[in-house]
């Protein structure tokens, strides 16, 4: 019992003694490796390949970011998290940044303090169901059992839909996705809710994938993106500013076939700002003049990015919607770089 | 004790014999592991506080009070996910007492059988006793929790095999029972005015069991006559409670689950993640309960056995009789700690999605609301609490079947 105490106690002092942020630069540099949580595997967003190296549209923005403050795309610890143990992990100092297709909600920004660094998706809810039973409307889904992630911004979307709408289900919470998928097809649930985009990315690795389907509606926005703990703003500041040299590469036409002939310097301002040759944008997140050159060359731009791990050409097949550049009619935006 | 207050120390008494006075030397150590441990927990405090205000958080209970927004699928009281996360966490506590108590009951069921089969004559019998012992014992129990739901999962008809003409499954006894790998769904008794009586009158014929028992074991102390109690016992317990059904016109009917769109609905659910966890749980303590069992019966010396055997008892009376009862002694208390293994080992439920406290309080209130140092504070007392009523209550009945002196 007196042990357990002690024990305990040190538990909780060592979770606390990783919280004093700040430097993390300083640290990653140090180390050599950026530490990224990612999801445990869904497909196109992070999964280690055949080979074992980890691939997908979040592992890109941590492969970036390892770019730009390291010079080295490889220098990432990848740390798989599940919803459970991500925001522990990042609290905790285990990782220096999370990149898992994560909300950015009020109260996982204030109350828990983390600083999310911007949206690498516009998502929302969605449910799968398969074909043969034949519903049409989510709202047709009184009585059904579903399952769902735990820890998930799903868990509480979900029981606000269905108190909304005033019909009953029955919730079967499920710790990872690769879990819930299981459930979902051996036929425990008769529904699988989560964000669309992972949805369609699971379905994907279905063995008849056009046995299900995902229902027209969308219940949640579901803003996914990069985060970091609150109280190192400069760190804070290298994340936002890698995912943004990534979306304003795509708005402005720089892309890896052009990268190295456009870093030679142009007649366009605004990219000779953000490949380094002209100004000192580098110089004032403490990193050097070539950074985004280097983030932007590990896997091109975003929209390249989007293309090769999720887009349509993909089995996952995810049309850009409302993740096109805004000057597609999309709400990919970045600020500008000045 | 007795060496310190006999002889007069201060007068020998020097401070280099705080070490070399076998008479001190022991306090002198003891004292200074007591401020050791005092200085290393006050550092961890303080370390934790320091750093707690660092990070900028505060230690709040705070967060029980507020909306839980999150369903939870057995619920023993009333809950919905506008209750408060401190609601959330007692419906959490109760379904870790319901699966841990259901999880003891069983578990030294299977354990008590399968102890006392090891040891018995017929090789097959006591050999496949000892596999299952040795299986279960060495694989860790959250595989077969596992192991147990998928198998469950992956065996039974779904719900909507029950529909349509060309149903694939068909519900049991009578239509009343379903079972689907989503759970079993058993008809649930509804209570109509009168119901009272039909309960006083089986809570009386309960009485009347025992008060029949021990007039037959009365008759044979005193008269050496054996009169049946078996078949009179059964009889007692369901007759008159039927004939008060009867007669009193039915006042407890039966509410049986009906398939209705998605799932079964009415009567009542016992949901597969319990059943699995409730399983696993009693399978796998059971192995240990039946080795403390085996344990206990050998400990009670051969010639007890041969005794009894020469005095005419027959082997199953041997067993209850003279062995079991004095078995007793060395089996119960570590089956207290099996016990307490079973309610620890509930917080697993996670694994197939068994909402327990661990579940509720223990997750997703504490990933909702990010408060982990309470949370888990809270979890710990909670957990400590159940395992000491636990050893208290089974203290107590071991004291009363300790050997008595007289
Ligand atoms: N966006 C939601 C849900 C995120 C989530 O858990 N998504 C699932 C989709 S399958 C996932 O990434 N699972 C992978 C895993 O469990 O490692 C949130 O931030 O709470």
């Amino acid at each position: 019992m007196k042990k357990s105490v002690i024990l305990g106690a040190f538990a909780v002092a060592g979770l606390s003694a990783g919280m004093a942020a700040a430097g993390t630069l300083d640290d990653v540099k140090a180390r050599g490796q950026l530490n990224c949580g990612v999801t445990t595997g869904v497909p196109g967003f992070a999964e280690p390949d055949a080979n074992g190296v980890w691939q997908g549209f979040d592992v890109a923005v941590c492969r970036a970011v390892a770019a730009a403050v390291l010079s080295d795309s490889n220098a990432v610890q990848f740390v798989p998290t599940t919803g459970k143990t991500r925001f522990t992990a990042l609290a905790s100092g285990e990782i220096d940044m999370l990149a898992r297709n994560t909300t950015w909600t009020f109260s996982r920004d204030v109350d828990l303090k983390f600083e999310f660094t911007g949206v690498n998706y516009y998502d929302g809810q969605g449910f799968m169901i398969p074909k043969e039973l034949g519903v049409s409307s989510a709202k047709d889904l009184d009585g059904a059992t579903v399952c769902i992630q735990t820890g998930t911004t799903t868990e509480l979307n979900l029981a606000d839909f269905f108190r909304s709408n005033n019909i009953s289900y029955e919730p079967v919470p499920i710790e990872t996705g690769a879990e819930a998928v299981q459930q979902y097809t051996a036929g425990a649930c008769d529904v699988y809710t989560t964000d669309a985009s992972a949805l369609a990315a699971q379905r994907a690795n279905f063995e008849d994938p056009d046995a299900h389907v995902i229902m027209p509606e969308i219940i949640s926005k579901e803003p996914l993106g990069p985060l970091v703990r609150h109280g190192d703003n400069e760190w804070g500041d290298i994340v936002r500013w890698t995912l943004n040299a990534l979306i304003t590469a795509e708005e402005l036409g720089v892309t890896s076939a052009n990268l190295a002939e456009l870093a030679g310097g142009t007649n366009n301002p605004e990219i000779n700002r953000l490949l380094g040759t002209e100004g000192d944008l580098g110089g004032m997140l403490g990193l050097d003049g070539d950074w985004a050159e280097r983030a932007i060359g590990v896997a091109g731009n975003y929209g390249e990015i989007f293309a090769t791990n999720i887009g349509e050409e993909t089995p996952i097949g995810l049309a850009r919607g409302l993740n096109a550049q805004y000057t597609d009619g999309g709400l990919i935006y970045s600020p500008p770089f000045r | 004790m007795t060496t310190i207050t006999d002889t007069p120390a201060p007068a020998s008494f020097r401070l280099s014999s705080l070490i070399n006075d076998t008479r001190y030397r022991s306090y002198t150590f003891q004292f200074i592991a007591l401020v050791a441990i005092i200085a290393t927990m006050a550092f961890i405090g303080g370390n934790l506080v320091r750093n707690l205000a660092a990070a900028g958080l505060n230690i709040s209970y705070d967060f029980l009070g507020a909306q839980a927004g999150y369903d939870i699928n057995q619920r023993p009281i009333s809950y919905e996910s506008t209750d408060t996360h401190g609601r959330a966490a007692i419906v959490g506590l109760l379904n870790t007492l319901i699966v841990a108590f259901l999880g003891c009951i069983t578990a030294t069921v299977i354990g008590v059988i399968a102890g006392v089969l090891r040891l018995s004559p017929n090789w097959l019998v006591r050999k496949l006793m000892s596999i299952y012992v040795e299986m279960f014992r060495n694989v860790p129990v959250l595989i077969w929790i596992l192991i147990i739901f998928s198998i469950m999962i992956n065996t039974t008809p779904a719900p909507r095999a029950f529909k349509g003409e060309d149903a694939t499954a068909s519900m049991w006894f009578f239509d009343s029972v379903a079972v689907t790998n989503r759970g079993v769904f058993l008809p649930k008794p509804i209570y109509e005015s009168g119901s009272l009586i039909v309960g006083i009158v089986f809570l009386l014929s309960i009485v009347g069991i025992f008060a029949f028992r021990r007039y037959a074991r009365k008759q044979l102390y005193d008269h050496g006559k054996l009169i049946p109690t078996f078949w009179p016992s059964v009889a007692l317990f369901f007759v008159p409670a039927i004939l008060a059904q009867l007669v009193l016109g039915n006042p407890i009917t039966l509410e049986y689950p009906e398939l209705k769109g998605f799932n079964f609905k009415g009567g009542m659910t016992v949901r597969g993640s319990l059943i699995a966890l409730w399983f696993a749980l009693a399978i796998y303590t059971g192995a240990f309960i039946a080795e403390n069992v085996r344990a206990g019966i050998q400990a009670i010396p051969k010639g007890q056995t041969e005794a009894a055997g020469a005095l005419g008892l027959r082997p199953g009376r041997i067993m209850n009789l003279v062995v079991l009862p004095q078995a007793l002694r060395v089996i119960i208390p570590p089956l207290i700690s099996q016990y307490l293994n079973i309610t620890k080992n509930s917080s697993l439920a996670i694994a197939v999605g068994y909402m327990d406290l661990t579940g509720t309080l223990g997750g997703i209130t504490l990933l909702q609301t990010g408060r982990a140092i309470e949370a888990v504070l809270l979890l710990m007392l909670f957990y400590l609490t159940i395992s000491l009523s636990i050893s208290f209550v089974m203290n107590i009945y071991n004291n009363s079947i300790k050997l008595k002196e007289r």
